[in-house]
């Protein structure tokens, strides 16, 4: 940790999972991928709100510092700024925190991004239920608002290893894309041989049809570990994940749901406007009528605390997947 | 690519005069058309349009996306019909397709788009242009391009925060690249300008720009600012321009609810000799 922490300096705890204690994880995949690439293009620059360290995008400050901005905690700039830089041809990847960017700064993603399908790629930090510092600081609702934006590529990775090659696809991906970002020790859940094709959902595990989970996002991850532990109860889970938000990939998400008997919906989101409501609407307007059972969470505006209390209180921890996997409640 | 890289040395105001001329002909032309429209604030704002236009911008419309192009934002995209107007006049669109303005289906919407051939923004969203100004000069900037943007934004829209925001960005960044040009008319959607804005060329100066204030309406005045905003010495510029809504037709100057004006056919042929009468002056 301390040998690492010297190599890149910057990245501190906050906002990590809790699955870190005993997976394998790497550090600050988006920064140290971003850096790579903007080897790679030179097209790419990078900007920050104020949220460089807590972003990880510092490792593409030190590796093109001309290429890099802060802007102060200005979101609205932010944005702005990445949207002139993107009009003349520049690919611009900003990072701030996922509620500053979706509630300040709604008007300029849309309209000045992605109105003019302007490739500015924005990483959102502590999306969901990822924060201690409370509601002020908790996306928990980026996912809906976001989605009411035309135009606009929404993407939830599960893991370090997708995270990475997300950072890569989104430069290709025309026009404005969304990106919640996994930031710090980011585990890696997904087999090697995963690839990340914008636009499709995964099947991650095939179980028996009883039970079927659809997921994004980390919760993807945590929807294996759940369904590893419902098979030592005798319940086979299947995992379907849905790594892009939209478009939404309504074929996919027919077929697995079609073929099981019950569905969870697993997201770090609150269960309205979110991949519930995407999966429900889907299943309803083809006829692919299933009891469902959304994890996540709630509406409200929640507390400060830690990852573990978080999480637990408000129902996005293992128990409460496994619960739903096993009990269907 | 043009055949003149930088501005000439010295404007030719007469010529100017008539260009401005011809620009408010164009748009009382196309609120004959409509019967409505934004005509005030672009009678006010044509003089600094054929400044940039014909003496000030490096543009080529017949190569519209040129990469070392000035760049024109207008951050009010309700001043269409004066965008509309100078674009049709410097070549970038069909003088014929004038009276779609503002129609149903027209490729010249009430408010801007950039589908439309020559509009860099989508305007509009007020506080959207200045940050974007900013943005594209620091791009080009990075490309070692000798391009400069210019960003038109309004009084009103310095009520908007995010204004301040990308004011402060300019200056952190040194784009010296950009010039904005305040303009100054004094009324918003309710009437007057209410807000406690002024004094606006301090503001800009306190937010470390090199900031000039003319009189947007004379010509004189306005092509000296520009020829000053040449200079590349780390700073911003900023021109604030004191504008007449409704300049060179004296019954819209004195009409009272000036921000969206409904001209009839009677009073449109009235209009038409008072433009005249102050043709070149």
């Amino acid at each position: 940790m301390a040998s690492e922490t010297a190599v890149f300096g910057q990245t501190r705890g906050m906002g990590e999972l809790i699955e870190i204690a005993d997976k394998e994880t790497e550090l600050a995949p988006f920064g140290t991928e971003l850096a790579k690439l903007g080897d790679e293009r030179p097209e790419i620059v990078g900007l920050t709100a104020d949220m460089g360290r807590y972003s990880d995008i510092l490792p593409f400050r030190d590796a093109h510092p001309d290429r890099f901005f802060n802007v102060g905690m200005a979101e609205q700039n932010l944005i702005l700024t990445a949207a002139g830089l993107a009009k003349v041809g520049k690919i611009a990847y900003c990072t701030t925190y996922s509620v500053f960017v979706t509630r300040r700064a709604y008007d300029f993603v849309a309209i000045a991004c992605a109105h003019s399908k302007a490739n500015v790629k924005i990483f959102a930090g502590m999306p969901g239920l990822m924060n201690g510092y409370g509601a002020t600081h908790q996306a928990t609702e980026d996912l809906n608002m976001m989605r009411g934006i035309a135009d606009l590529t929404i993407i939830d990775p599960c893991d370090a290893r997708e995270l990475r090659q997300v950072v890569r696809a989104a430069a290709d991906i025309p026009g404005t894309v969304y990106v919640r970002l996994l930031r710090g020790h980011v585990p890696v859940e997904l087999p090697p041989e995963y690839e990340f094709v914008p636009g499709a959902a995964a099947r991650l595990r095939e179980g028996d049809g009883s039970v079927g989970v659809i997921g994004t996002g980390y919760l993807s991850g945590r929807a294996l570990d759940a369904a590893k532990a419902a098979e030592a109860q005798g319940v086979s889970a299947s995992v379907l994940h849905v790594p892009t938000i939209k478009p939404f990939d309504t074929t996919a998400v027919l077929e697995f749901a079609s073929r099981h008997e019950r569905l969870v919906v697993a997201e770090n989101h609150k269960t309205t406007g979110g991949l519930a409501t995407l999966v429900t609407e889907a299943m309803f307007d083809a006829g692919v009528l299933r009891p469902v059972v959304r994890v996540g969470l709630a509406d409200g505006f929640f507390e400060c605390g830690s990852q573990e209390y978080l999480e637990s209180k408000y129902g996005l921890d293992l128990p409460r997947l496994l619960r739903a996997i096993v009990d269907g409640v | 690519m043009p055949a003149t890289l930088t501005p000439p040395a010295t404007a030719d105001v007469v010529a100017l005069r008539e260009h401005a001329y011809e620009l408010r002909s164009l748009m009382m032309t196309m609120t004959r058309g409509k019967g409505e429209g934004y005509i005030a604030q672009g009678l006010g704002i044509a003089d600094c349009l054929a400044a940039l236009y014909f003496h000030e911008l490096r543009h080529d419309p017949d190569d519209p996306d040129w990469a070392d192009r000035d760049r024109f934002l207008l951050s009010t995209g309700h001043y269409s019909i004066a965008m509309y107007a100078v674009l049709a006049s410097a070549g970038y669109l069909d003088e014929a397709e004038l009276p779609t303005y503002g129609l149903n289906g027209s490729r010249l919407p009430m408010s801007t788009f950039d589908v439309t051939p020559g509009v860099e923004i989508v305007g509009g969203s007020l506080g959207h242009g200045l940050g974007q100004a900013v943005g594209m000069a620091l791009g080009l900037r990075l490309d070692g391009s000798p391009a400069r943007v210019f960003c038109e934004l309004s009084d009103g829209e310095l009520d908007e925060g995010s204004t301040w925001e990308s004011a402060m960005g300019g200056a952190t960044f040194g784009t010296d690249n950009v010039v904005a040009l305040v303009d100054c008319n004094g009324i918003q959607a309710d009437g007057p300008v209410t807000v406690a804005i002024e004094p606006v060329a301090e503001k800009f100066r306190s937010f470390g720009w090199d900031t000039r204030e003319v009189n947007g309406n004379d010509l004189d005045e306005l092509t000296e600012a520009l020829a000053a905003s040449r200079e590349r010495d780390g700073r911003p510029k900023a021109i604030v321009l004191r504008t007449t809504p409704g300049y060179g037709v004296p019954s819209l100057v004195s009409r009272p609810r000036a921000h969206f004006v409904r001209v009839t056919d009677d009073e449109w042929g009235g209009f038409m000799e008072e433009l005249e009468a102050g043709r070149g002056k």
